[in-house]
C-alpha cells in the first residue's frame, strides 16, 4: 500500500499519461455512442412495448428478458468471437458500442415502457378524441409527461453503461480499465498498481458521481411530489366524507 | 452442417459437462455468498449512512457515504484488479481446494472480496431506500411505548425496511449472477470463464481441428440458455413478489 506516496512511481504515470487519456478517450467515446444506441433501441422497443399490435409486443418482451437474463461480457464474447471465427472482424471500440447499445437498450425500453404506463389511460383517448396520430400523440402528449420519470432511471443506466465499458478489456479492450491494466503489468512499465489504479479509479469516479447524484436527487424529489399529492388526496377525500 | 455436429459433440463429452457444471456451481456459491455477505454489509452500511447523524456519530456517517459512493461510482472489473494486488489471502485459502489449484483458489479468494465489496455498496442503497420508505411516525410510536433506539430498529423498522425490499435484493441477484461473470476475465473457475476457456481449445474436441462459427454459437449458446433460465426464474419469483405485493392496499 505504501506505493501510493511512491513519488517514483508517480512520476512513472505522469510519463505515461498519454495512455491514460487515450483509454479515457476511448471510454468516453464507447460511452456516448454506446448511449445514443441503446437510448434509440430503447425508444423503439419501449414503444413496441406499449403498442396495441401482439406480435410488436411480444417482440419487445423476448428481447428484454433474453438480454436483461444473460451477462454483458458473455454478449460481448458472443459478438466479438462469432466476427472473428466467421472473418468479419469489426474494430474493437466498435464492438463495444454495438454490445453495449444492445445491453443496455434493453433497459433503456424498461425504463421508457415504465415511463408510458404511468400516464394515465384519459390522456391517450383524449389525445385520441383530438385527433392526433399514433406520432402525434406519443410526441406531444404522452413522451413529454412521462419524462420526468424516465429520466432519473435513465441517468442510472448511462452511469453503468460508462462503468460496463470495462467489459471490453475480456476481448483485449482498448477502454480506460484496460490500458490501466496493460500498464501496470506492462514490461517497461509495470509495478506502479497504487497509483495507476487510485487514477483511473478517480476518473471514473469524476465521470460517473455527478451523474449518478443527479439521478438521485431527482428521483427523491419525484418521490416526494408524489408522497404529497396522494396525501393531499386523502386529505380531500376525507373532507367530502 | 458437419462443422455444427463436431460442435454439438463437444457438449456429449462427459469430461467437459462435468467441467461446465462445476462452473455453474461455482457462479451460484460465489453469487450467494456476495448477496448474503452484502447484506450484512450493507444494512450496517445504510444504518450508519441514515442514523448517525449527531455530532460525535457524523464521522461514521461521512465514512458510509464515502464507501458506498466510490463503489457505486467505479466498475467492479477496477475492484477485482486492486483487490488482486492489494487484497491479502489467508493462509486457509493458499493451497489447492474445492478441485482448483492453490493459484486459483487465491484468485477465487480476491475476486469474491472484490464481488462482495462491489455488491455491499449497491445493497445498502437499497436498503436505505426500505428504511426511508418506513414512516417516521413509526419511530415515536417504538420510542413512546419505551423502546430504545437499537430495539426500534432490532424489532419496529428493520423488519419493515427488509419486507419492503425483498424484491429488490432478489433482482439484485440478479445482477450479482451476471457481475460474477466478471471473473472470468481472471481465471477459469466461473461458468463464463470456463466456456472461454472451452472455446479456445475448441478445435481439439470437435474433430475438425480448427475453431470455427459454430463452436462460438454452440458454447456460448449454451451459457447464455444456462444464465437465462437461473435469472429468468428468479425473476419470475420477483415478479411474483410485487404482484402480491402491489394486490395489499387493495385489499385493505
Amino acid at each position: 500500500m505504501s506505493e501510493i506516496f511512491s513519488a517514483s512511481d508517480w512520476e512513472k504515470v505522469w510519463q505515461y499519461r498519454s495512455t491514460f487519456l487515450l483509454g479515457l478517450g476511448n471510454t468516453l467515446k464507447t460511452a456516448i455512442f454506446g448511449v445514443l444506441l441503446a437510448f434509440l433501441l430503447g425508444i423503439l422497443l419501449g414503444l413496441m412495448a406499449t403498442s396495441s399490435k401482439k406480435l410488436l409486443r411480444a417482440i419487445s418482451r423476448v428481447y428484454v428478458e433474453v438480454i436483461q437474463n444473460t451477462p454483458l461480457l458473455l454478449q460481448m464474447c458472443f459478438l466479438y468471437y462469432a466476427l472473428a471465427f466467421s472473418n468479419h472482424s469489426l474494430n474493437i471500440i466498435i464492438t463495444g458500442i454495438i454490445a453495449l447499445g444492445i445491453y443496455h437498450g434493453a433497459y433503456m425500453a424498461e425504463v421508457i415502457r415504465a415511463g408510458i404506463e404511468s400516464i394515465s389511460k384519459g390522456q391517450f383517448e383524449a389525445a385520441e378524441s383530438q385527433g392526433f396520430g399514433y406520432i402525434g400523440k406519443m410526441y406531444y402528449i404522452i413522451l413529454p409527461q412521462s419524462i420526468k420519470i424516465i429520466l432519473p432511471p435513465m441517468v442510472n443506466q448511462i452511469v453503468n453503461l460508462i462503468k460496463n465499458t470495462s467489459c471490453l478489456y475480456i476481448v483485449g479492450g482498448a477502454d480506460l480499465i484496460s490500458l490501466t491494466y496493460s500498464f501496470v503489468t506492462g514490461a517497461s512499465t509495470g509495478g506502479a498498481y497504487a497509483p495507476a489504479y487510485l487514477l483511473s479509479g478517480v476518473l471514473f469516479f469524476i465521470i460517473c458521481f455527478p451523474l449518478s447524484t443527479i439521478a438521485s436527487k431527482w428521483e427523491n424529489a419525484l418521490k416526494k411530489r408524489e408522497r404529497d399529492t396522494i396525501g393531499a388526496n386523502k386529505k380531500g377525500k376525507v373532507n367530502v366524507a | 452442417m458437419s462443422n455444427l455436429e463436431g460442435s454439438l459433440s463437444i457438449l456429449k463429452n462427459s469430461a467437459i459437462i462435468t467441467y461446465l457444471l462445476k462452473g455453474i456451481a461455482f457462479t451460484l456459491i460465489l453469487s450467494a455468498l456476495s448477496v448474503l455477505l452484502g447484506i450484512l454489509i450493507g444494512s450496517i452500511l445504510a444504518l450508519v449512512r441514515n442514523y448517525c447523524t449527531s455530532r460525535r456519530t457524523k464521522v461514521f456517517k461521512l465514512l458510509a457515504v464515502i464507501y458506498i459512493e466510490v463503489f457505486r461510482n467505479t466498475p467492479l472489473l477496477l475492484w477485482i484488479f486492486i483487490c488482486l494486488v492489494f487484497c491479502p489471502s489467508p493462509t486457509m485459502f493458499s493451497h489447492a481446494l474445492f478441485g482448483l489449484t492453490s493459484v486459483e483458489t487465491k484468485l477465487l479468494f480476491k475476486a469474491a472480496v472484490a464481488l462482495i465489496l462491489f455488491t455491499s455498496s449497491v445493497i445498502a442503497e437499497i436498503i436505505r431506500g426500505g428504511l426511508n420508505a418506513v414512516p417516521h411516525g413509526q419511530f415515536e410510536a417504538g420510542h413512546s411505548q419505551g423502546f430504545s433506539t437499537v430495539q426500534i430498529m432490532r424489532y419496529i423498522i428493520l423488519p419493515q425496511a427488509f419486507k419492503s425490499v425483498v424484491p429488490t435484493l432478489l433482482s439484485q441477484v440478479i445482477t450479482t449472477v451476471k457481475d460474477s461473470s466478471y471473473l472470468a476475465n481472471l481465471a477459469t473457475i466461473e461458468l463464463m470463464s470456463r466456456v472461454k476457456t472451452l472455446l479456445s481449445s475448441a478445435n481439439r474436441y470437435n474433430g475438425t481441428g480448427t475453431i470455427n462459427v459454430s463452436d462460438v454459437f454452440v458454447l456460448f449458446g449454451v451459457a447464455a440458455v444456462i444464465y437465462f433460465v437461473i435469472n429468468f426464474s428468479l425473476s419470475l419469483v420477483v415478479r411474483r413478489l410485487q404482484k402480491g405485493r402491489k394486490l395489499v392496499p387493495e385489499t385493505r
